[in-house]
């Protein structure tokens, strides 16, 4: 699809936040394109949280430049948030506010609102429509924070980390929803450390780390430019092992003899063991490729990929000695 | 505005879901006044109770009690209970901006001030036979730029203080510091001349005055008026600084 610029609607250029000490955003760029859904993902403290909001108008950056539906939220914030939708990290409603009051009070705030009655059945609290806020469960609260960021029918909706505390259903639930939010025509920018969540939804997502962008792309350039190899693994003899690693593209391939399975088949004078070749690109068909050609057609031949948690704990590595500090840190400046 | 008066609707109603925290605010001072009651009567002494009778003179001194409970211990601990839990972020990141949501609570509770100054007045009319005011509109002026002044004192308090338990303990503390000071507990002749100075510190010193005045038929006390009237402007410039300080983190 050709670009115009009108197909940005968010662009961060160089966006830059401290508190105190801790540079919690340091240089973020990124662009999100209409109609796609994109994902800032990131160990916590990363910066995420504080990069979103931002982006709402509901901090000041130190510096950069933040154009969001071609507005400045730092300058015309009752505009901006008129047209984004936000579900927050850390927020709440009244305890004794009802299910339907919440609603109607958020849809009478906006000319034009989504008829709230349907989002209530969209997002599955009819069952909830009278109880009061602080009855509800960790993923029921989620859903109707969701449902009232999307009252005022947004252009760009803001999710943080909105399927905490859901369960695996309600979490299925809530991703078809968020598809739903997208193909009804707004662009989503959906912060998670789920990588599952941003596998099956993402069009393109950030990585941040330590206030920086480490890598951006579409889920699959992420893996093929930062992923883990990929692995074929299958049952065979030396001979097996010899035309894997002869293979475009695998960079080892090591037979394992005490993982063998013996067969009848294979008689004496062959010993089968596990093979297990690693490499970039498509090398999984040409293994596969190359053993037909020879007459060997393995049963329990198999290909991993790389998942996006694999391409994620590659480029964040172990954080957890900083990790501690920078929540803290964040947590302090929490308005 | 339309918004402000919706919220403030629902807010009434939240209220009334929970409604132990408003019937103690509104049942202490009318504890006090029958204690208080219970020991003076009404009887008439020249040398205190600017020389009224002791419910004469307490009448006015519960309505400003009244405004200073809920402006000192209610509003607080409500808005800052919002802050903690995020309440108050929620509304930020909507179109229902932050002031429009401290409006409603304000105006919340002013009605409530309303109500509990009609309730003690009612008991103290019922028991002790006082005088009624001399001049009801110069005591509803005075109750008004009270309640207003209390109400911006209290949504200041509500957004310096760090927790919700906080607000509570420090609102319940200046409220007895000013109830004992304030001209609201012993009369005020009977109180040595450095706790009086510190009592005229305190904005319900002056409330209590602006509003017996009008009760008691002294008139308008203009300066009274002003001195509440400045502690509503601290207030407010306060409060403009620290909403301010806020947004731009």
């Amino acid at each position: 699809m050709p670009m115009t610029p009108n197909d940005v609607v968010l662009a961060v250029e160089d966006l830059r936040k401290t508190y105190g000490a801790t540079r919690a955003v340091d240089g973020v760029s990124f662009e999100v394109r209409r109609g796609e859904i994109f994902g800032i993902l990131g160990p916590n403290g990363a910066g995420k949280t504080t990069t979103v909001e931002c982006l709402q108008g509901l901090r000041r950056p130190d510096a950069g430049e933040i154009r969001i539906l071609g507005l400045d939220p730092a300058r015309d914030l009752a505009v901006v948030k008129r047209r984004i939708g936000s579900q927050l990290q850390e927020s709440a409603l009244p305890d004794r506010i009802k299910v339907w009051e919440a609603l109607d009070l958020f849809s009478a705030s906006v000319d034009g609102a989504a008829p709230w009655e349907s989002l209530i059945d969209d997002w599955g609290l009819r069952a909830k429509r009278n109880a009061q806020f602080g009855s509800l469960s960790g993923g029921q609260k989620q859903r109707l924070l969701v449902a009232l960021a999307l009252v005022n029918r947004p252009e760009v909706v803001f999710l943080d980390e909105m399927t905490t505390g859901m369960d695996p259903v309600a979490r299925r639930v809530a991703w078809s929803l968020i598809e739903r939010i997208r193909d009804d025509g707004a662009t989503v920018v959906l912060v998670t450390h789920f990588m599952d969540e941003a596998e099956r939804l993402c069009d393109r997502a950030a990585i941040i780390q330590a206030g920086k962008v480490v890598a951006i792309g579409t889920p699959d350039e992420l893996r093929s430019t930062h992923g883990d190899t990929v692995t074929v693994t299958f049952n065979g003899d030396e001979k097996d092992r010899a035309l894997a690693a002869k293979v475009q593209g695998v960079e080892s391939a090591t037979i394992d003899e005490t993982a063998a399975v013996v067969s009848p088949s294979a008689g004496a004078a062959s010993t089968e063991g596990g093979i297990e070749a690693r490499g970039r690109g498509p090398i999984g068909v040409r293994i596969a490729a190359s053993l037909a050609k020879a007459g060997r057609e393995p049963a329990d031949y198999a290909v991993t990929r790389p998942t996006l948690e694999d391409v994620y704990l590659a480029i964040t590595g172990d954080v957890d000695a900083d990790e501690d500090t920078d929540r803290h840190a964040a947590k302090g400046a929490t308005p | 505005m339309r918004i402000l008066l919706r919220l403030a609707w629902l807010e009434a109603k939240l209220l009334l879901r929970e409604p132990i925290t408003v019937v103690f605010t509104l049942g202490l001072p009318v504890v006090m006044e029958l204690v208080m009651g219970g020991v003076f009567g009404n009887r008439a002494d020249p040398a205190y109770y600017r020389g009224v009778g002791a419910m004469d003179y307490y009448m006015g001194a519960y309505v400003g009690l009244v405004v200073a409970a809920l402006g000192l211990i209610t509003l607080p601990t409500h808005i800052a209970t919002y802050r903690e839990r995020g309440v108050l972020r929620r509304f930020d990141a909507s179109t229902i901006s932050r002031s429009t949501v401290i409006g409603a609570q304000t105006i919340v509770m002013i009605g409530l001030a309303a109500i509990g100054a009609v309730l003690v007045v009612a008991v103290g009319v019922v028991a002790y036979h006082p005088a009624t005011p001399a001049s009801w509109p110069l005591v509803f002026a005075g109750f008004v730029i009270a309640a207003v002044a209390f109400a911006m004192l209290g949504s200041l308090l509500g957004l310096v203080v760090p927790t919700a338990r906080a607000a509570q303990g420090v609102g319940i503390m200046l409220w007895f510091v000013m109830l004992i000071l304030g001209g609201a507990g012993p009369p005020p002749e009977a109180l040595p001349d450095a706790m009086n100075l510190v009592g005229s510190l305190t904005p319900l010193k002056h409330a209590v005055i602006l509003i017996q005045d009008g009760w008691l038929g002294f008139g308008w006390n203009g300066k009274e008026a002003l001195i509440v009237g400045g502690f509503f402007l601290v207030s407010l410039a306060l409060t403009a600084v620290v909403v301010r300080r806020r947004t731009a983190r």
